[in-house]
């Protein structure tokens, strides 16, 4: 570039204002190519595959019908289908909040080293594979080899297995297992947001142990319990491995349902209709209650 | 019999001793400053008199009976933190009733407490806010209408104004003391600043390193420290090493071309500690060379190489002429204006 003053940039290339305006543009370009390209794209054909026709010796046929959509309408298999998704993913939140939040607040308190080493055991299983985690249950609980229903049985507490395997208790319980680090972290990271002194500010204002809280503590952390509880309860309503092992073809949830139709049945486009339907059913989910929280918290955390 | 007693109390973490032998009598209505640099161990002994820390020795005592055996809870203490620690997701009145709650005061009787406590510290119609909506200043006032809504036997202070600027703070000690005197409640305030300190309190204890270095009134402790630490701490000061000359009947103490009589019972080496406010310039005295001399508005700061070494010099803005950077005077003062300090200790 020459030293003399630009005048011609003025005149032939574009304004600073017109430059300005573009470069988030042009910034933002490589990720929204990445975005475009490998989620709204593939999410498009999705859609529209969901609304083709499929026969067991025609295959897809690329027609636009409501097929698809007509049956799991109507067909209560799909209802309870859902249903069951939802009410495992809404128990294994509870139970990671009820668990989680007292973990984390515990956890908060711990000083020095024993802090570091609790966080390490609470986020180190994110290291491992959610197969391998689960499927640690399954060694445990499987049926009469399970090492606990062994256990237990030749003590003679229990007569037959404890039911787990293909069971929705034991769905909850490994996924409440999985999610659990999400929730600590959450509420981790709101209980770092307290003031160290207000515990003792409550406490010499005349407030017990459980007052405090009660009364102080958790209705501050509440916002991470429920951020946790959102990120918990979308990552349960589509996990695909725990159900998967623990549920296996007997209990179906949505993510397992979908991966059958795919794969096995090979019924792309009814496949695709339940991946939509989770999909949407899901953000619906969770930017409702993401507002709702917003809302009602708007007025004291800003 | 003193109402708060702080007795040989101390306090240590592992090997690292924070307070030790710390004694103090406090009397009902009294308002007292803890003060000395950070780490010097005055939040300590506040916390140890709120109950979040037990002493390692020693015994506190309220009006006689021992308060370290009572709960935090239960000690009935009022406090005002550094960070005000009020309650986020309260309005400034549920903030304020929360005590009142736990005493269980009825319903009535709390709402008329609270609306007196908000209006003391100049908060009527704020009841509704919410403390992230006001600004530090109202956070404060706040924070401290909710430690004497409970009528506190004792007002613990942890640096409270030490987050505001240098013209609210201003403000908020003259209504501090102000409200404290009205109500007379015994305040022990914790501060690094000297002069938060010297214009709140009754008295003043100075801390360093764990110890109490002087406990008197704020002109006592400014203009009689009893060590280095102390005339530096509380202010500017000017050191001069000065000798006893025997030769001379009776016997002068001598800091390079300044003497005076010296006074009875001191021998050997001594420090002369002299506020800059008390030199004046004069015909005899410590020969100085005026470095720098900066106006302030209300009085002229000058910095002076003496024989003795550099010493600063404050002079009032009474429209006299004043020397000039570069020109050489003369320090003299009066002999009760100084202080001395030997070797050994004070004097």
């Amino acid at each position: 570039m020459s030293t003399a003053p630009d005048t011609s940039v003025l005149t032939t290339g574009p304004s600073a204002d017109e430059r300005a305006a573009r470069a988030p543009w042009a910034l933002t370009a490589p990720a929204l190519m990445l975005f475009v390209g490998i989620l709204v794209i593939p999410l498009a054909m999705t859609v529209m595959l969901s609304f083709h026709d499929w026969g067991q010796y025609k295959g897809i046929e690329p027609v636009f019908i409501l097929k698809n959509w007509h049956e799991i309408a109507t067909d209560p298999y799909y209802a309870e289908m859902f249903w069951r998704t939802f009410r495992v993913a809404l128990l294994a939140t509870l139970i990671t909040a009820v668990f989680g939040a007292p973990e984390a607040y515990i956890l908060n308190r711990m000083s020095g080293p024993w802090k570091s080493f609790f966080l390490l055991v609470i986020l180190g299983p994110l290291l491992i594979s959610v197969v391998a985690r689960t499927l640690g249950w399954a060694l445990l609980f499987g049926g009469n080899n399970g090492l606990v229903n062994k256990f237990l049985m030749s003590l003679g507490l229990i007569g037959s297995p404890l039911p787990f395997m293909f069971t929705e208790t034991g769905m909850v319980v490994a996924l409440a297992h999985v999610m659990m680090p999400f929730m600590v972290l959450s509420v981790w990271a709101a209980l770092q947001r307290l003031d160290p002194q207000i515990e003792n500010a409550a406490l010499s204002l005349g407030a017990s142990s459980f007052t405090i809280i009660r009364r102080i503590v958790l209705p501050q952390i509440m916002p991470g319990v429920l951020s946790g509880a959102i990120i918990v309860f979308s990552l349960s309503a589509s996990a695909f491995a725990t159900p998967a092992i623990i549920g296996g073809r007997r209990l179906k949830v949505a993510a397992t349902l979908a991966y059958d139709e795919f794969l096995n049945t090979l019924n792309w486009p009814l496949g695709a209709a339940v991946a939509v339907l989770l999909l949407v059913a899901l953000v619906l989910i969770v930017v409702g209650s993401n507002a709702l929280i917003e809302r009602r918290y708007a007025e004291v955390f800003r | 019999m003193s109402f708060l007693e702080l007795d040989r109390v101390a306090k240590q973490f592992g090997p690292q001793t924070v307070v030790d032998d710390f004694s103090l009598a406090v009397g009902k209505g009294e308002f007292i400053s803890l003060l000395g640099p950070s780490g010097c161990g005055k939040t300590t002994t506040l916390q140890m008199i709120a109950g979040f820390l037990d002493p390692s020795r020693g015994a506190i005592r309220l009006e006689g009976r021992d308060l370290t055996a009572v709960r935090p809870a239960k000690r009935g203490l009022g406090i005002v933190f550094q960070s005000y620690a009020l309650f986020p997701h309260m309005t400034a009145a549920e903030n304020v009733s929360f005590g009142l709650e736990m005493r269980r005061v009825p319903k009535a009787n709390r709402s008329e407490r609270v609306r007196a406590a908000l209006a003391m510290v100049g908060l009527a119609g704020f009841e509704d806010r919410y403390p992230r909506r006001m600004s530090g200043g109202q956070q404060q006032r706040v924070a401290l209408a909710r430690a004497l809504v409970v009528r506190p036997s004792v007002l613990l202070l942890d640096e409270p104004l030490s987050n505001l600027d240098a013209k609210l703070r201003e403000e908020m000690q003259i209504e501090l003391r102000q409200i404290q005197r009205n109500l007379g409640t015994t305040t022990i305030l914790v501060t690094h600043d000297q002069i938060e300190a010297m214009s709140l309190s009754d008295r003043i204890v100075v801390m360093s390193q764990g110890r109490i270095e002087q406990i008197g009134t704020p002109q006592e402790t400014y203009e009689r420290p009893v060590s280095a630490f102390v005339s530096q701490f509380l202010g500017k000061t000017n050191d001069f090493a000065a000798t006893i000359d025997r030769t001379a009947a009776p016997a002068r103490l001598v800091a390079g071309s300044w003497s005076a009589p010296a006074p009875a019972g001191i021998a050997g080496p001594v420090t002369v500690s002299i506020r800059p406010e008390r030199i004046g310039f004069g015909d005899t005295g410590l020969a100085a060379k005026i470095v720098t001399r900066i106006f302030q508005g209300n009085h002229w700061l000058f910095q002076c190489e003496t024989e003795s070494g550099p010493a600063i010099v404050i002079r009032q803005n009474d429209g006299q002429p004043q020397p000039a950077e570069g020109e050489a005077v003369r320090l003299g003062w009066r002999p009760e204006d100084m202080s001395l300090r030997t070797a050994g200790g004070a004097k």
